[in-house]
């Protein structure tokens, strides 16, 4: 072939880059249709409770609006994702803050909040639950038998742990970790516009991940066959989770408010509102036992594993199996049970976050291992080297890690580029004489890519490849980029397979009335799973136009385009199309919870420096070096941003971003005074990939996106403990967490000195 | 009231509230949507544009004030065929990722240049302090507006 310039790893540009840097990038809010109406949402005020009345204030033109209610929903009053406890609007009850009540429409944006104002609700107040010690108590049932959403046990071998092994352990090592609620703070805030008519059905645009999840939320909520209901994804301005399930929330309520309106509806939320309002990470509460070795060997581990759902169920399921599967950590355990489970609160729901339960369970492991270490007395780096999973090892859910595993070499690299045991060295020296308490930490990861167990095989994703009238290849599939680089890897891999240059390909705007369903845009299976479907396509194109025989062996893109507009001419339509196709050796048993739990797993070691000031409490991450093996980088540019973005938001996650409850309403909802790291904020990144191909990606590439998340929050607590000589087991961790814990620890120490004193006189 | 201000070269006449917030002017007057909503607050400098030289945040400004500025937009910094070297090397650099956050932050560099054609990293993390980006964790940033410092002649 002509063309053999490689493509693939290469830093080709965003595709929709130029669009972005210029502003002419048009997000849901950039659009206006003709006739178009705005939405708001009444909002519960209370946690839970019984709604007696709803009045409307005298004040409103009521008549120049349209307000939607539960009763206006033609079909199921429910966005189903695992279940169908959530309401699409609440009917008699509300179980959260800031749960739906009410939908209002008016062609005047500016006539909105007063309107909302103006909607009078009076409620019955009911006993509400916050946490997840109130709610596992069982004193207040608000969901079901026993408030429990999920539970999963996980056995190493499906066998408990034997008795003795906790009697002939030389250590038995236990400790609890807790993470709070973390913010996704997309720039852009959750928005829509809705469109709908009796003959045609409904078409919603907007923000989101998942335009099929919410085809399948309208259908439920309108009654309608999936072909009625559109869904067009806009340039979406960040997502990492907070738009995967949220969107099918908003968009059947924008949908509702077209439908009676008569009119195209806008809904799109401010900050205020998306704060208080939409998903966040889930809290969560881990206790982990282990039995270890005066060598540093795990000998065995029992883990419980926690998380606050919120008021509905939503994704808490696939998030606690995420979770649970990740608390293991990268290393073998002869004999391991995880109990997990997913609790209810009257928290607005918990919902998908870049990382979905992983980064939970990962900072509760990986601060563990570092007890382990000071327990045992032995390096931190050391206790986590003797027992790494390898090659040939199998994971606690008993999968065969057959694909080549080498930690061992990531640790040694990473040690080395970082200079970590020299700076160890010196901090250790440095400390006593300095106000500012400088620290080094590690953490060790894996993280699964794809859909969890068989998740895949059920998602049955297709990708379609076409030509298009002048023999351009265009890909057409429902995975949609916002800022992760759907666009451009999927356009790289298609051009490397097809031997064209990087520009020739085109990729559709995903609409559902166009593309074909290739899953959702979440679990870090973009790239690898439909990755190695476009690459499917893209073979299965060319191999169509090749035996037509207007394409030969050695081509140029101008035979190529020659060929295709040939094939055009004689057939009308090319089309390639792919369904995924289960790894026959790849199995996971739900009930049992075992098996192969994901396709491939990255993993990475990762380095935090920080200083503390012990004048005002605060810590600054000085220097991170980033080390993974994420298979073969498709995109160094992208991959590393990816990584750093990453990064980023994991020290948001354990210094800065805090979710402040007052009974049951978040009470800083606003960038003001919910912290997100600035650019002043983040240290030197020193990000590094060894590329080992894998067999499920395409070019040998894995998952990558929700890896950055789960290494720094503990890496950086590893790094105070080294700095302040204090273990501290929570995040986010504040200046004045650290104040507290500090101030007690000199007093103690005061204390012991003056009764030395004491004595000695 | 009527406003006229000079917005990317071009004189143009408004009729507004005085109190409407720069940003709707700029969006739904002008249909000028590359400058964004992030945070309505002034926090996030999403809606960054430049008034008489000075980068300010466009939703806490009432267009009044904007009588007689000079501004400008996203829309105002590439030529007809071409890219703004800032522009190409967000580009290029991976400065830009969801984009929601770039044009303002565009203009923030454009303003940082223009003050420290040649900025330190520390200049660079203090002139973008005010602009808020969830995805790149900013390192590619400060890459672009370094290679953009590179390429920019200084006057």
């Amino acid at each position: 072939m002509a063309n053999q310039r490689q493509i693939v790893g290469q830093p080709s540009p965003r595709k929709e880059g130029a669009a972005k840097v210029t502003g002419r990038a048009r997000y849901v809010d950039d659009l206006t249709l003709p006739g178009m109406w705005y939405g708001a949402t009444v909002r519960s005020a209370i946690p839970r409770g019984r709604i007696v009345s709803i009045t409307f204030g005298p004040a409103i033109p009521w008549h120049e609006f349209t307000i939607v209610s539960a009763a206006d929903i033609p079909g199921e009053n429910a966005i189903v994702h695992v279940t169908s406890d959530q309401p699409c609007l609440a009917s008699g009850r509300v179980n959260h803050v800031a749960e739906p009540i009410l939908l209002l429409a008016h062609p005047d944006r500016a006539a909105l909040p007063a309107a909302v104002a103006a909607v009078n609700i009076a409620y019955e107040e009911l006993p509400a639950v916050f946490t997840i010690e109130d709610s596992e108590s069982g004193k207040g049932i608000i969901w079901g038998e026993d408030n429990t959403f999920k539970t999963f046990l996980l056995q190493k071998d499906r066998q408990p742990v034997p008795d003795e092994v906790w009697q002939r352990a030389d250590f038995i090592v236990e400790g609890e970790y807790r993470t709070d609620a973390q913010e996704q703070l997309y720039i852009e805030n959750n928005g829509v516009i809705a469109e709908y008519s009796t003959t045609e059905g409904i078409t919603v645009r907007g923000s989101m991940q998942c335009p099929y999840y919410l085809v399948e939320a309208l259908a439920h909520v309108f009654r309608l066959p999936a072909e009625k209901c559109r869904v067009i994804q806009t340039e979406t301005g960040g997502a990492f989770g907070g738009k995967e399930d949220f969107p099918s929330v908003i968009g059947c309520h924008a949908a509702l408010l077209a439908m009676k309106s008569g009119h195209p509806v806008k809904l799109c939320y401010d900050r205020a509102e998306d704060m208080a309002a939409t998903t966040k990470r889930h809290p969560s509460r881990t206790r982990i036992r282990t039995a270890v070795s005066h060598d540093g060997k795990l000998l065995a581990g029992e883990i419980d594993f926690t998380i606050d759902g919120g008021a509905y169920v939503t994704l808490s399921p696939v998030v606690l199996s995420r979770g649970t599967i990740h608390a293991p950590g990268p290393y073998h355990w002869p004999h391991l049970t995880v109990r997990a489970k997913a609790v209810a609160t009257n928290i607005p729901p918990h919902g998908a976050f870049r990382g979905f339960g992983a980064p939970q369970s990962i900072f509760a492991i990986e601060r563990h291992m570092d007890k382990i270490a000071h327990t045992l007395g032995l390096a931190p780096e050391e206790v986590r080297r003797r027992n790494f999973l390898t090659t040939g090892d199998r994971t606690a859910t008993g999968q065969l890690l057959s694909d080549p595993v080498d930690l061992d070499r990531l640790l040694t690299r990473a040690l080395e580029e970082s200079g970590y045991h020299a700076k160890r060295t010196q901090f250790a020296k440095e400390n006593p004489g300095s106000t500012i308490k400088k620290g080094i930490g590690i953490a060790s990861f894996f993280h699964g890519a794809g859909f969890t167990g068989s998740g895949e095989r059920r998602l049955a994703s297709v990708v379609t490849i076409e030509l298009t009238p002048a023999g351009q290849p265009r890909i057409l599939v429902s995975s949609t980029e916002f800022g992760q680089g759907t666009n451009t890897i999927l356009c790289q891999i298609a051009a490397e397979t097809l031997h064209l240059p990087y520009d020739d390909i085109l990729i559709a705007q995903p609409d559902t009335s166009v593309v074909p369903n290739s899953g959702p845009t979440v679990a870090s299976r973009t790239a690898m799973v439909v990755g190695k479907l476009v690459e499917r396509a893209a073979q299965k194109l060319l191999s169509i136009l090749m035996q037509s025989g207007h394409l030969p062996e050695d081509f140029t893109p101008e035979d190529f385009r020659r060929a295709a507009i040939i094939y055009l001419g004689l057939h009308g339509e090319l089309r390639s199309t792919v369904e995924y196709e289960p790894v026959t050796s790849i199995f996971w048993d739900d009930e049992r919870f075992s098996g192969d739990a994901y396709p491939a797993y990255a993993w990475a070691v990762y380095i935090a420096e920080v200083a503390v000031d012990t004048n005002t409490y605060t810590a600054q991450v000085t220097d991170f070096h980033a080390l993974q093996e994420v298979g073969r980088v498709l995109n160094p540019t992208l991959a590393t941003g990816q990584i750093e973005g990453g990064i980023a938001q994991g020290i948001g996650y354990a210094l800065y971003e805090k979710c402040i409850w007052q009974n049951g309403t978040l009470a800083n909802n606003q960038m003001t005074n919910y912290i997100i790291p600035t650019s002043a904020d983040v240290p030197p990144m020193h990000v590094s990939f060894e590329e080992v191909p894998c067999p499920h990606g395409p070019g040998g590439a894995k998952g990558i996106g929700e890896l950055p998340m789960d290494g720094p929050a503990p890496a950086i607590l590893n790094a105070i403990e080294q700095a302040t000589g204090i273990a501290f087991t929570q995040i986010p961790l504040l200046p004045e967490d650290i104040y507290e814990r500090m101030a007690a620890a000199s007093a103690q120490a005061i204390a012991v000195a003056l009764t030395t004193a004491e004595t000695a006189a | 009231m009527t406003i006229i201000s000079t917005i990317n070269g071009e004189e143009r006449a408004i009729e507004a509230p005085p109190m409407k917030r720069l940003l709707d002017v700029l969006r739904e007057d002008l249909h000028l949507t590359g400058t964004k909503e992030g945070c309505g607050e002034g926090e996030c400098g999403a809606c960054a544009v430049i008034v008489n030289g000075d980068l300010v945040n466009s939703c806490l400004v009432p267009v009044l004030q904007a009588d007689g500025a000079q501004i400008t937009t996203i829309e105002g910094l590439a030529g007809e065929q071409r890219l703004h070297p800032i522009q190409q090397c967000f580009l290029e650099e991976g400065g830009a990722q969801c984009g929601i956050c770039t044009p303002g932050m565009i203009l923030a560099t454009h303003h940082l240049l223009q003050h420290h054609p040649q900025p330190t990293l520390v200049q660079i993390q203090e002139g973008l302090a005010g602009n808020l980006c969830r995805c790149t964790g900013y390192a590619r940033i400060f890459k672009a507006v370094q290679q953009a410092a590179n390429l920019i002649p200084v006057p």
